[in-house]
């Protein structure tokens, strides 16, 4: 191995942390499935860890609170985790990093410097833009300053999680921070948004490494997520879907369908809204997922998902209603009163109109009467 | 007293009539499935999953239905340009002064019930053209949230046209709510237009409700009579 006057490459480093060689290919073989690479995309995944040096990482906490890296170092292979946080130089992220304080800053400064143009920009959390970001403050900097510094020479931008992609619970309504997504405060850069509360751990591994992989960012959807991992349904994918299509419905969480595994679409499942790899990848080494546990999908990468609802609900409560209400009850009164004013109009014709009315049944009489 | 001198006038084409029921029995269908699929019934069945698909059976109606009424709607779009003069486009879509004055007169003697006698246009007046012209806004609506969630379901082109929906509204979690919400427009649209159908028959004694079976209406003599004044009129002036 050649000393490191030049950046190690990804395996040079894996085999100095112990790895084997066949680990490294299980790696890449399992990375490439999630991917959705054929076959030979494996040896491509290979071929760039070999030959690339890492890839600096500059990784931002803004309003979260961390379940991304959380799930992210609990992803299934062991090697995504050591990769990414050992390996892709993480260059700064205030969770995991050795440095505090001053030397963090300047470490952070020192790879915005170096890499300028060629570090990737992972940003965890929303940005409160109300009363001049003091929401969201770090080293004396607000968060849209250091958004603004940072993105400047990123290569790309990841938005991790729904904070970063669409501010999460801190922007429901009344968003008493002004919590604002990166994609509205940051123009001109390529943006890959990977939503979720938090997102699974391989997809977040499987975004990275196809940026290293294909020097290129992954082929995005219309809102900007890899389509690789949320282009289905979590309806479409799930083990529960027959169900569905029998008709039979969790009624309640302690009745009996809900033994027997029933669809929890009547329960506010938000499967059947929810774009994401749930039902395929799973969580913690595809041991389950909610719904697979008994609880309904939250819908919890899409946009919005504090507001849309009740989570237990199927219907939202309809806008301007109050809190009970909903598109049924409106509706359903709306036709109620509709109904009370047709026989308003009924009555009042007859009374109104006699007249006219008279005319037609005396003429349609007489002529009832010359005919027999 | 007046002796009313009837005269038949064909009002509604067959493709008018077919387009009428075909919509309402597509509408009726579309209602009842799409209801049932936002609120399914509760059933408690001791069956194996696999021996039942009751609920992909309703949605696959809904799904075909859909298509019907769109293809119908569509239809009746291109039937508002080449069809008779009581199916043309200018009918729902208020162009001049005279539509709005119309407007006003139906609202005064059919809603506000004030006594008049003066006769209304002989296909459809211009409150109910306008109504309808809401209505086929409604269908619009309906057509493209109904294929903006329906699409992540299909690999045909034509649903596919629509995958940009659900990103412009924020997700299919709203667009169903609007979807389910705009179908009560049509439930009300229906109760009322039946309605209003009846007090026409009755008020008027034209034959309203067969004309949309048969096809004709009857106007006095004399109606037609400066229907045919007022054509001539206009032909001159062209």
């Amino acid at each position: 191995m050649t000393p490191s006057t030049k950046r190690p490459t990804y395996y040079e480093e894996l085999r100095q942390k112990g790895y084997s060689r066949r680990d490294f290919m299980k790696f890449c073989t399992t990375i490439a499935a999630y991917l959705g690479l054929e076959a030979s995309g494996v040896a491509q995944v290979s071929k760039a860890l070999m030959s690339q040096p890492r890839v600096p990482v500059i990784w931002l906490h803004f309003q979260e609170c961390t379940c991304c890296s959380e799930s992210f170092i609990r992803s299934s292979h062991p090697i995504v985790a050591d990769i990414v946080l050992d390996k892709i130089s993480l260059d700064y992220t205030e969770t995991l990093m050795a440095a505090s304080g001053h030397q963090a800053e300047a470490a952070m400064e020192k790879t915005m410097k170096d890499y300028y143009g060629e570090y990737v920009l992972c940003v965890e959390g929303s940005v409160p833009v109300y009363d001049d970001g003091v929401y969201c403050c770090i080293g004396g900097k607000s968060a849209e300053q250091i958004l603004e510094e940072t993105a400047a020479g990123a290569k790309a931008i990841i938005g991790w999680g729904s904070c970063a992609c669409n501010g999460c619970v801190q922007a429901a309504a009344p968003n008493p921070t002004g919590a604002t997504p990166i994609h509205k405060l940051i123009k001109g850069k390529p943006i890959i948004k990977v939503p979720g509360c938090p997102p699974i751990g391989e997809v977040m591994a499987g975004v990275l490494v196809h940026l290293i992989t294909f020097g290129r960012i992954p082929e995005l959807d219309r809102i900007g997520r890899p389509k690789a991992f949320y282009s289905k349904r979590v309806h479409d994918s799930c083990y529960r879907r027959p169900y569905y299509d029998a008709g039979l419905f969790v009624q309640n969480f302690d009745d009996e369908n809900a033994k027997k595994g029933y669809c929890l679409y009547k329960v506010g499942c938000r499967g059947p809204m929810t774009y994401n790899a749930c039902g395929v990848t799973k969580w913690n080494d595809g041991v389950s997922f909610p719904i697979q546990s008994g609880h309904g999908c939250i819908g919890c990468s899409e946009e919005n998902f504090w507001d849309n609802g009740p989570f237990y609900r199927r219907i939202a409560n309809f806008p301007g209603f109050g809190i009970e209400s909903n598109a049924d009850k409106v509706g359903a009164v709306a036709a109620g009163v509709t109904v009370a004013g047709i026989a308003a109009h009924a009555i009042g014709t007859n009374l109104r109109k006699k007249k006219l009315i008279d005319t037609l049944i005396t003429e349609g009489k007489e002529s009832e009467k010359e005919l027999s | 007293m007046t002796k009313h001198n009837l005269r038949r006038v064909f009002v509604w084409q067959l493709p008018v009539r077919v387009y009428h029921w075909l919509n309402a029995l597509c509408i009726v269908v579309l209602c009842v499935t799409g209801y049932i699929i936002a609120r399914p019934p509760g059933i408690q069945s001791g069956a194996e999953a696999s021996f039942s698909y009751w609920f992909g059976i309703n949605r696959f109606i809904h799904f075909v239905a859909s298509y019907i009424f769109i293809f119908n709607f569509i239809f009746r779009i291109y039937w508002g340009f080449v069809g008779n003069k009581y199916a043309d486009w200018k009918n729902f879509i208020p162009t001049n002064r005279k539509f709005f004055k119309e407007m006003w007169e139906v609202l005064k003697i059919d809603i506000m019930l004030k006594r008049n006698t003066e006769h209304l246009s002989i296909g459809h007046n211009a409150m109910a053209g306008f109504i309808y012209f809401l209505t086929f806004i409604a269908f619009a609506v309906q057509a493209i949230t109904g294929f903006g969630l329906y699409a992540s379901m299909s690999d045909w082109w034509l649903p596919n046209l629509f995958a940009w929906v659900p990103g412009l509204v924020g997700g299919d979690f709203v667009l169903r709510e609007i979807h389910h919400a705009t179908m009560w427009f049509f439930i009300i649209f229906a109760i009322i237009h039946v309605y209003l159908v009846f007090y026409h028959d009755y008020v008027e004694g034209r034959g309203e409700t067969s004309s949309i079976i048969g096809g004709w209406k009857f106007i006095e003599e004399e109606v037609f009579q400066k229907e045919m004044e007022k054509e001539k009129a206009e032909m001159e002036e062209v």
